[in-house]
């Protein structure tokens, strides 16, 4: 190997401006995630069996000894909830990753270059966030067979399906928070301890109206309530909301959560990206 | 070593505490452009510490760092378009292939994504993994990742490279084409500082070394100049037990040094004061002038691990008897062996 390395132009192009760096690093890393998945068709499958395998069991094997208070059919009642966990549970994934990252130190290796820390992570999310209207628009088409309807009309759907992915947005950027704090694949793995309870205590897939007082106040504060709540009215599916007011407002109180975690996730994890090990 | 130019790498008095721990206590660090550093010391020693303020992943606490003539906290965004950096993990993606993760990093480093694959291709080629460039990183050996991440951080050919412990856990085979690529990198002008608890590694590929201990610099110089200053090891191997004592007495005469006798051995040795050389011939002549028959006479030059375990391994006053060494010009080794 008697090439000298050196006389290789390869230096950086012009410095561009920061919203074009932005922009290209965005890409540049929703480019990663979705080669990430055109490799890894058991990831893609996974994503996709998930919806199926959660409508046979919580709509065929639960739902048929589940009444909805009010009437209704239950697997109307939950296609909403199924929508919420789905967008939910894709913090997971970004978590794990982004500890990943941590861990094998490619998130070292990232700041060490002249990069826009916000385009990285904004890119991962954004990729992220693709996969999920990919896996919610499968669950929809699961849904609709199962007997799902959208009975409020395309407006009303679609205002449904945005509040959902804006929702898996805000879960990406606190997954992607948490798993840069927590640093370790493992760690981040076990996690999920944390995630399950917090996904089940909703109305998700139960009324609230059952559960003892302390916890239903839990449910009907859980943001992931208000997002199953707002989705089973825009889609006109029978629906059992307490009193609280986060159930009573549920399109407001899903964008106000939002808002509120988006607005504390966000540039905490840029910090913590930019910052790391500081 | 040009007097002129600026050191590629200038650190003086860097200070950094993580909580209780103090991992850098004022270090000081100068590297000639176009020249190999290595930074040696145990565990914990600060190395790593070292290595990440000067790739602007942690700012210091006090002291200045200079990195390719730029300030490493005010202008890190300047000295991240100067370096390349491989750490201790291969810091790849393992889900895609090794040619994506170099034209990734060729885009975000803004080559433009036409360039980024070129440069993928001519990197991949010139470094042996053509082929293994359209596998995916995780069906890679450990010295195929190690060999990828290093080619990572030259994607943009940066004239300073920092190598945290760039070989550790790989097979001698790996090791020796790591350390290729970084001779030929340092032959093309690149400077390098790398970290090392091998002390093969720096004596083959730098052209200074720093014996780091407890988060300052013990000392400092060529390899040779540091095993100078610890004088070398001789040892001899009698036949007869009962003249062990009458070569000590010949061995410490000769060598300035206390010589020590391991009788289950029958061997004789002492460690040269630093400056005083033993040859060889006078040595066996000084035997045979008592009498003493010698089944086995040993000079050995210091390695870099008795350099460093001289240096880390004993009290303060030892550290500052050496360290009065180091600098010292001798030419104490080398003659006998």
């Amino acid at each position: 190997m008697a090439t000298a390395v050196h006389p290789v132009a390869a230096h950086p192009a012009a410095r561009p401006s920061a919203g074009g760096r932005l922009a290209s690093d965005t890409w540049t890393s929703m480019l990663r995630v979705l080669l990430n998945y055109r490799h890894s068709p058991g990831l893609l499958a996974a994503s996709l069996g998930v919806p199926v395998v959660m409508v046979v069991v919580f709509g065929y094997v639960f739902g048929s000894a589940m009444r909805v208070p009010g009437g209704g059919d239950y697997r109307e009642f939950l296609m909403p909830g199924l929508f919420a966990m789905v967008a939910t549970n894709g913090i997971m994934p970004t978590m794990v990753g982004a500890a990943r990252d941590v861990g094998r130190g490619v998130t070292d290796r990232l700041r060490s270059m002249p990069v826009s820390r916000t385009g990285l992570l904004l890119g991962q999310t954004l990729a992220d966030l693709l996969v999920s209207v990919v896996v919610l628009a499968l669950l929809a088409l699961v849904g609709l067979a199962a007997g799902w309807r959208a009975r409020h009309g395309l407006a009303d759907a679609l205002g449904a399906f945005a509040l959902l992915l804006l929702f898996r947005f805000v879960m990406t950027w606190a997954g992607t928070l948490l798993g840069l704090a927590v640093g370790r694949e493992e760690a981040a793995g076990q996690l999920s301890v944390v995630v399950f309870p917090l996904a089940m205590v909703t109305n998700a897939y139960v009324p609230t109206g059952g559960m003892p007082g302390w916890l239903r106040v839990v449910a009907d504060w859980n943001p992931i309530s208000s997002v199953v709540e707002a989705a089973r009215e825009l889609f006109g599916n029978p629906a059992a909301p307490g009193s609280a007011w986060p159930m009573q407002h549920a399109v407001t109180a899903t964008l106000l959560w939002s808002a509120v975690l988006l607005a504390v996730c966000g540039p905490l994890a840029v910090r913590k990206f930019a910052t790391h090990g500081r | 070593m040009s007097d002129t130019a600026r050191p590629a790498i200038e650190m003086a008095g860097v200070q950094k505490r993580f909580g209780s721990t103090e991992a850098l206590r004022g270090l000081d660090l100068t590297v000639p452009a176009g020249t190999v550093c290595g930074l040696l010391g145990p565990n914990g020693a600060g190395k790593t510490t070292a290595v990440r303020v000067l790739a602007t992943l942690v700012a210091p606490d006090r002291g200045t760092v200079r990195v390719a003539g730029h300030d490493a906290v005010r202008d890190a965004e300047e000295v991240r378009r100067a370096i390349g950096l491989a750490g201790q993990h291969a810091a790849l993606d393992e889900g895609i292939t090794g040619r994506d993760n170099l034209h990734l990093f060729g885009r975000l480093h803004r080559l433009g994504a036409r360039r980024a694959r070129e440069r993928a291709d001519e990197l991949l080629t010139r470094f042996g993994l053509a082929e293994a460039g359209d596998r995916l990183v995780r069906t890679y050996s450990g010295g195929m990742r190690r060999r990828l991440d290093l080619i990572a951080s030259l994607v943009t050919s940066p004239p300073v490279l920092f190598l945290d412990e760039p070989t550790t856990g790989l097979d001698p085979r790996s090791r020796q084409e790591i350390w290729n690529t970084v001779k030929e990198l340092a032959d093309g002008g690149t400077t390098v500082l790398l970290t090392t608890q091998y002390l093969e590694e720096a004596d083959r590929l730098a052209d200074d070394v720093v014996v780091v201990d407890h988060g300052a610099a013990i000392a400092t110089g060529p390899p040779a100049r540091l095993k100078a200053a610890i004088g070398s090891q001789v040892s001899v191997t009698l036949a007869d037990p009962a003249q062990l004592a009458a070569t000590a007495v010949v061995l410490s005469s000769l060598s300035g040094g206390d010589a020590r006798i391991d009788l289950a051995e029958r061997t004789v040795t002492v460690l040269t004061t630093p400056g005083v050389s033993v040859l060889l011939p006078s040595l066996v002549r000084e035997l045979d002038g008592g009498g003493i028959v010698a089944e086995d006479v040993a000079v050995r030059r210091p390695s870099l691990d008795d350099v460093f375990l001289a240096l880390t391994g004993e009290g303060a006053t030892r550290e500052g008897a050496t360290r009065e060494g180091a600098t010292q010009e001798s030419a104490a080794t080398g003659r006998a062996a």
